[in-house]
């Protein structure tokens, strides 16, 4: 079922949690609303499921209406962060709740309620615990079980509020690899809410980055990663260093170095800041590029994959971070307190336009 | 599990605050309870049990523990009810309401009992419309269980509040996500995670009502054989200076309480049996 939410603003007591979003969810997709906290993306969640109601705008089910629809008739699952199992509930019958509940006429018989919650059992892999009580589970098995038991009644929409964010590191991955591989799975339309980018890049088809109510961007992981259409993109998604500069005539200063940034040929003078990805920096010996900035290595970390170097920019006593592949590292065999250059190898230069 | 000893403790002084305890209880509960029995065990078997047994003794038992168990019961449904709408709603004099529920516990039992019964009389505010209908409150059982009801409300109130204050929202939701309508969230989610609290609340009003004598025997009446409970029997065998009686039907009290009491634990501990 494809979703589709247009112009919806929702404020709580003067502050706008939402205003004008507009977004379509198309049928079967994984989408991710990655957010800092306060951005709005648990208020979109819970207005899609009908815990919450707009002050303006629709939702819309497959084309139709449903903004005034009960939650009960709205065919969502949602899961929740802290689980919100059902405690003097078994683990049969937590997943076992949405089925019981239905009227008595669409109400299925004990056995097929009993096959169903096997079925599910076994694809959260859970079997053996079918009559333990939430509370002698782990927190990843909960998770699974409250996935569980959204699933049970077949839902048009699969909504999920920081699903991994109460639980541990390792379990956190396994457990969101798992969401990804049962979504190719089932290929229910599904929205899922983060706050960890890692988290969004690696399970969602499509990242809806939001930030102070309003969507910055959407698309797909690596547009979003490798084309930030805002500098809060930028600075949301991955390490980056900041540059302050002028931008005027097509060419940007930029601590003493002079770069050519065809795109903001209109500006005149303007206050411009270049993003640079930690990654997106290269570290050599002599200057072999007019765009080489002058360096000393700060402190050295070299621990697991990449080599973190923190280098010290004479001007204004700035820090920057920079990450090595470990190879690139060992050939350069840096040491601290070491004059070394640094040169950008991609720089995205946002200028502020309004201002003349 | 190992017995904790003095030495590797984080907490200090294990075994003096152990023996303080023991000496504590033995002081203020053991001592007193056994000087019960000892007293009963100078009568004989056959005199222990025409002392219980009499049919005066027999109907105060009958009137005690059955207004006791309509007044909890009430109180459990009606407890919970005040519970649901101090922690559910918001509404002026909400604050008020909340501090009359303690009222009865601060009460001195007399001044209910006054109250109670010169409001139910015949005679009284309440009475005077309730006896043309055939109701008569004064002086019969009914007006032992009102009394008891209103001396037993708090201890409901106060034990469901909190648990219901803590019930997560989120539960609710999830629910109707699922598609429960709003009585199967009660009855299915709500209810039961309030039910340890309940049976708690009502063991608590109940065995205070089995005990209660101030208000109750002011509304009672006190004749025998129909409105006269066990307690104002202890009195009157103590008046009487029939001491080793009194203490016979004390000690029956006390194993009946017990027994009620034990029953309602092992229904509690099956109701929280999912909270490991």
């Amino acid at each position: 079922m494809s979703i589709d939410i247009e112009g919806v603003s929702k404020t709580f007591g003067g502050f706008a949690a939402l205003s004008d979003v507009s977004l379509k969810v198309p049928s079967g997709e994984l989408v991710a609303l990655l957010g800092p906290s306060g951005s709005g993306k648990t208020s979109l969640l819970r207005i899609i499921a009908g815990l919450e109601t707009p002050d303006s705008g629709r939702i819309l089910f497959n084309g139709v209406e449903a903004t005034k629809r009960q939650v009960q008739e709205r065919q969502v699952g949602f899961v929740f962060q802290h689980y919100a199992l059902f405690r003097h509930m078994t683990v049969f019958e937590n997943i076992a709740f949405g089925l019981t509940v239905k009227p008595r006429k669409e109400r299925p018989g004990k056995k097929e309620i009993r096959d169903k919650v096997l079925t599910l059992l076994k694809l959260i892999q859970l079997e053996q615990l079918a009559d333990r009580y939430p509370a002698q589970l782990s927190g990843g098995q909960r998770q699974r079980v409250a996935l569980a038991r959204a699933l049970a009644v077949e839902p048009q929409v699969l909504l999920l509020d920081e699903p991994f964010g109460a639980l541990d590191a390792k379990v956190r991955v396994e457990l969101r690899r798992w969401l990804r591989r049962l979504h190719d799975e089932i290929h229910v339309t599904s929205v899922f809410v983060t706050h960890d980018q890692e988290e969004a890049l690696e399970v969602a088809d499509r990242i809806v980055v939001m930030n102070q109510g309003r969507i910055e961007q959407q698309g797909t992981p690596s547009e979003v990663y490798d084309r930030p259409a805002t500098p809060f993109v930028f600075d949301f998604l991955g390490n980056v260093n900041l540059f302050q500069g002028r931008a005027h005539k097509g060419t940007v200063q930029m601590g003493g170095v002079s770069l050519s940034s065809p795109e903001h040929a209109s500006a005149n003078d303007a206050p411009a800041v270049g993003y640079v990805r930690s990654h997106d920096i290269a570290i050599e010996r002599e200057s072999t590029d007019p765009g080489s900035m002058q360096a000393q290595v700060r402190y050295l970390l070299s621990v697991g994959p990449l080599v973190r170097v923190d280098l010290t920019l004479p001007e204004g006593d700035r820090t920057i971070e920079v990450d090595l592949p470990r190879e690139e590292a060992d050939r350069l065999q840096l040491t601290i307190g070491e004059k070394v250059y640094a040169r950008a190898r991609k720089m995205r230069v946002f200028v502020d336009d309004y201002q003349i | 599990m190992s017995w904790p000893s003095g030495k590797n403790n984080v907490l200090p002084g294990f075994t003096p605050a152990l023996g303080y305890t023991v000496f504590y209880l033995s002081l203020i509960v053991l001592i007193p309870l056994s000087a019960l029995f000892f007293k009963t065990a100078t009568l004989t078997w056959e005199q222990f049990v025409a002392a219980v047994s009499a049919p005066r003794v027999l109907a105060s038992y009958r009137v005690t523990f059955g207004s006791s168990l309509a007044a909890a019961l009430v109180n459990a449904f009606f407890g919970v009810l005040v519970a649901w709408v101090l922690v559910r709603y918001r509404f002026p004099g909400k604050k008020l309401i909340d501090a009359l529920v303690d009222l009865p516990f601060a009460l001195p039992t007399a001044v209910a009992g006054i109250t109670l019964a010169s409001i139910y009389s015949p005679n009284g505010w309440l009475g005077r419309y309730l006896e043309p209908h055939g109701i008569k409150v004064a002086f019969t059982p009914l007006g032992i269980a009102i009394a008891m009801v209103f001396i037993g409300l708090p201890f409901v109130v106060r034990t469901v509040q909190p648990v219901l204050e803590e019930l997560d929202q989120e539960i609710e939701e999830a629910a109707s996500c699922l598609g429960a309508n709003r009585w199967q969230i009660f009855s299915r989610v709500i209810f039961p995670t309030m039910l340890p609290a309940i049976l708690t609340g009502f063991a608590l009003s109940f065995a205070r009502a089995v005990g209660e004598y101030g208000s109750v025997i002011f509304i009672a009446g006190n004749m025998p054989m129909v409105s006269e409970i066990t307690p104002l029997l202890i009195i009157t065998k103590l008046e009487q200076y029939d001491y080793a009686g009194a203490t016979a039907i004390a000690t029956v009290m006390l194993v009946v309480s017990f027994l009620l009491l034990l029953c309602i634990n092992v229904l509690q501990k099956w109701s929280r049996r999912f909270a490991e």
